[in-house]
C-alpha cells in the first residue's frame, strides 16, 4: 500500500530509467548511505569497523566482480582470488616502490589485474563448460607461482610485501575510521559504475552470452570482445578489492591470503547471495564474512568453548551445507528472496 | 639418460595413480552428467574412515567396513542432494558438489580429527631393479590396481545393461526417466561405484602421503588429467594420466631448476590448456554439438 508504483508519474526519460523508481526504495538507499558514511564511524567500535565492515565491503566488491563474470556472462571462474592477489601486489609495488599516489596505485592495481584477467580469459573463446571451470584453476596456480617466484615482484624469499603507511593528498590514513572511509568510497563508486554497466548494453550482451552464446553470436554480439571484457572488468574489480584489503586489512600482500579457499569463498558468496545480481554480491559477501564470527558467538553462548580445529570443521560443514541448501531451495540466492519479499510488499494487502 | 628414463617411469606410475582419482570424476560424469567436485573430499573421507576402522578391526574387515560406509554415503548423497536437483542446469549440480565437498571435509575431519595419520597396508616401498633402472614396488602395485579397475569399468559401461542405463542417464535425465530408468537407483549405483574408486584411491594415496587434509588436494592434481583426456572418457583418463604424470615429473626435473622450481603444480594445467585449445573437449571427450 505504501510501497507502490502506481500514482508515481515520470515526466522525464531520466526519471523513467532510474535505478530505484519507487520512492521508498530511493529513501531506503539514501538512508543506508547516510548510516554508512556518517553513522557508522560514530556508532561502531574500532573492532567492528576494521574487522567486520572492511572485509565485508572488500569481499563484496570482489564478489561483485565475480558476479559479472559468472552471474552475468556465464563464464565459471574458480581462480578469482588470484586476480585479487595481482591487484594487491601491483598496487603495493606502485605505492611503495614508485611513489605513485595511493588512489592511482589502487586503480593501477586494478588495471594490471584486468590485463592479466583478459589473458587468462582467452581460453574461454574456445573452451566451454566444465573444461573452462578447470582451466580457470590454472590461473590460480600459475599466478600463485609467478607471484612467489618472480623476485622483482616478491622482493624476497617469503613472497610478502609489507604496506608502507598510507596517505591520500597529504592526509595520513592511520585510524580504522579513515581506512573504512577509503574502502567505502571505492566500493560505493565502483558499485554505482557496475550497476549501470550491467543495466546497459554490455550487461545485456553478457546476459545473452550466458543464456545461449551461439544465438548471441548470430545476432551480432562479438563473443571475443564481450567475453574478454567480462574477464577484464571482473578482474579489475578483484584487483581493486585485493589492493584495498592488502592496504587496510592485512597490512601486507601475502599470496597465502589469496589462496584457492578464498576463491571458493567468493564463489560461495555469489551462489548464496544471488548470481546475476549486484545486490546479491553484497548479501553474499556479508553472509560469508559474518559466518565465522556468528558461529563463534553462537557456540560461545552455549557455554561451549570449542577447539579451533573443531570450529573450523563446523565452519566448513555450515558453509557447504548452506551452499547446497540455497541451491535446492532458492537457486537465485538471497537477492531473489529479497525481490520476492518486495514484490509481495508491493501488492500488500492484496494477495495478487 | 638412465636418470631421465627413471624419472619418466616414476612419472608414468604416479600418473596411473592420478588417473585412479580422475576415474572417479569420469564415472560420475559419464553416468549422471554431474561434475563431482567433491571427489577429492570423498577420497579423503574414505581414507579417514579406513584409518578409523583400522583401530578397531583387522585390515580386511576395515576395508569392508569402509566400503559399506562409502556405499551408504552414496545413497545418502543421492537422496539428500541430488534428488531435489533433478533436471537443474549442470552448473547448479556442479556448485552443489562444491558445497558437498566442504561438507564432507568438515564431517570427516570433525569425526576423525585433523592431524595426519599413517596408513600401512603391507605393500613395501623398497624399489627393485629392472635392467639397471630403479622402480618402486608400491607404484607398480598401484598401477596394476588402477589398470584392473579401468578394464573392469570399461567392460561395465560398454557391455552390461546397467552400464547402458547409466550412460543414458548422463545424456538427459528427463528422457531417461521417461523411458523408465529408475533415476534414483542409477545415481545411487554411480555414486557407490565412485565411492569405491575413491576408497581405492584413498588407500593408495594415503599409504603414499599419509592421511591428512592435503589428500583432498590430490583431486586438484587429477583435474588436468580429467580435462586432458576428456571428462567422459575412461580410457582417456588413463592415457591422460600417463601423459600428465610423465610430463610433470620430467618438467620438474629438467625445466624446474631454470625457473626456480615448483612448477609441477601448474605445468599439467598449462599442458591441458594447450591441448584444449586444439581439442576443446579433451583428447577423447565426446564433442557436444550445440544447437540454437
Amino acid at each position: 500500500m505504501i510501497y507502490r508504483e502506481c500514482g508515481m508519474f515520470k515526466a522525464t526519460y531520466g526519471a523513467d530509467m532510474a535505478i530505484f523508481p519507487i520512492p521508498l526504495d530511493r529513501w531506503g538507499i539514501i538512508f543506508i548511505l547516510i548510516v554508512a558514511f556518517i553513522g557508522m564511524p560514530f556508532l561502531a567500535s574500532d573492532y567492528w569497523l576494521s574487522s567486520i565492515l572492511i572485509p565485508f565491503l572488500v569481499f563484496s566488491l570482489a564478489a561483485l566482480g565475480l558476479n559479472f563474470l559468472t552471474g552475468y556472462a556465464g563464464q565459471l571462474s574458480l581462480g578469482h582470488a588470484a586476480f585479487m592477489a595481482v591487484g594487491a601486489y601491483t598496487s603495493l609495488i606502485l605505492y611503495g616502490r614508485y611513489d605513485v599516489p595511493l588512489l592511482l596505485s589502487l586503480l593501477g592495481g586494478g588495471l594490471v589485474a584486468a590485463a592479466v584477467g583478459a589473458v587468462f580469459g582467452i581460453p574461454s573463446l574456445r573452451i566451454k563448460g566444465f573444461y573452462l571451470a578447470v582451466s580457470s584453476l590454472a590461473a590460480q596456480f600459475i599466478i600463485e607461482w609467478v607471484l612467489t617466484h618472480w623476485k622483482w615482484v616478491s622482493g624476497g624469499v617469503f613472497g610478502t610485501v609489507d604496506t608502507p603507511p598510507m596517505e591520500v593528498f597529504g592526509w595520513p590514513i592511520d585510524t580504522a575510521a579513515k581506512k573504512y572511509y577509503l574502502v567505502l568510497c571505492f566500493v560505493v563508486l565502483l558499485t554505482i559504475f557496475g550497476k549501470n554497466l550491467v543495466r546497459g548494453q554490455l550487461g545485456r550482451a553478457w546476459m545473452a552470452i550466458r543464456d545461449m552464446d551461439v544465438a548471441a553470436e548470430i545476432i551480432g554480439i562479438s563473443l571475443f570482445r564481450h567475453k574478454l571484457l567480462a574477464f577484464a572488468v571482473s578482474s579489475f574489480y578483484a584487483g581493486v578489492a585485493g589492493g584495498l584489503i592488502a592496504f587496510t586489512y592485512y597490512g601486507a600482500a601475502n599470496i597465502e591470503a589469496f589462496n584457492l579457499m578464498v576463491s571458493f569463498h567468493l564463489l560461495g558468496m555469489i551462489i548464496i547471495g544471488g548470481m546475476g545480481s549486484v545486490l546479491g554480491s553484497f548479501f553474499g559477501g556479508g553472509f560469508i564474512t559474518l559466518l565465522p564470527i556468528f558461529i563463534n558467538q553462537f557456540s560461545r553462548s552455549f557455554g561451549a568453548v570449542l577447539k579451533s580445529d573443531l570450529l573450523a570443521c563446523i565452519e566448513l560443514i555450515i558453509f557447504g551445507g548452506l551452499i547446497i541448501f540455497f541451491l535446492i531451495v532458492e537457486p537465485y540466492g538471497l537477492a531473489r528472496l529479497w525481490q520476492t519479499l518486495k514484490d509481495k510488499l508491493r501488492l500488500w494487502p492484496f494477495p495478487y | 639418460m638412465i636418470f631421465a628414463i627413471e624419472v619418466a617411469i616414476g612419472g608414468l606410475l604416479v600418473g596411473v595413480m592420478y588417473s585412479l582419482v580422475a576415474l572417479g570424476f569420469v564415472l560420475i560424469y559419464k553416468s549422471s552428467g554431474v561434475f563431482n567436485f567433491a571427489q577429492g573430499d570423498m577420497t579423503l573421507f574414505a581414507a579417514l574412515a579406513l584409518v578409523g576402522f583400522l583401530t578397531i578391526f583387522p585390515l580386511w574387515l576395515a576395508i569392508l567396513a569402509a566400503l559399506v560406509l562409502m556405499i551408504a554415503l552414496a545413497i545418502a548423497i543421492e537422496a539428500i542432494v541430488l534428488r531435489p536437483l533433478v533436471a537443474r542446469p549442470p552448473l547448479a549440480l556442479f556448485m552443489a558438489t562444491i558445497g558437498l565437498g566442504f561438507l564432507l571435509q568438515g564431517i570427516g575431519q570433525g569425526i576423525w580429527g585433523t592431524d595426519p595419520k599413517g596408513l600401512n597396508i603391507g605393500i613395501s616401498d623398497i624399489p627393485f631393479e629392472v635392467k639397471g633402472l630403479m622402480v618402486s614396488q608400491f607404484d607398480l602395485v598401484g598401477a596394476a590396481l588402477s589398470g584392473a579397475l579401468v578394464f573392469g569399468l570399461v567392460w561395465f559401461f560398454q557391455k552390461s545393461r546397467t552400464g547402458r542405463a547409466l550412460r543414458a542417464v548422463s545424456d538427459d535425465h528427463e528422457a531417461a526417466l521417461s523411458v523408465g530408468i529408475a533415476l534414483n537407483k542409477a545415481w545411487a549405483i554411480t555414486w557407490a561405484i565412485s565411492g569405491v574408486v575413491a576408497l581405492v584411491a584413498g588407500i593408495m594415496w594415503g599409504s603414499r602421503l599419509g592421511v591428512q587434509f592435503s589428500l583432498s588436494l590430490i583431486a586438484l592434481k587429477a583435474l588436468p588429467v580429467l580435462i586432458l583426456g576428456g571428462i567422459d572418457s575412461i580410457p582417456g583418463a588413463i592415457i591422460a594420466g600417463l601423459v600428465v604424470g610423465a610430463s610433470e615429473n620430467l618438467a620438474e626435473v629438467f625445466v624446474g631448476p631454470y625457473v626456480g622450481g615448483g612448477i609441477q603444480t601448474f605445468f599439467p594445467y598449462l599442458l591441458a590448456l594447450l591441448v584444449l585449445w586444439f581439442k576443446p573437449y579433451g583428447m577423447f571427450g565426446r564433442e557436444i554439438i550445440e544447437r540454437v
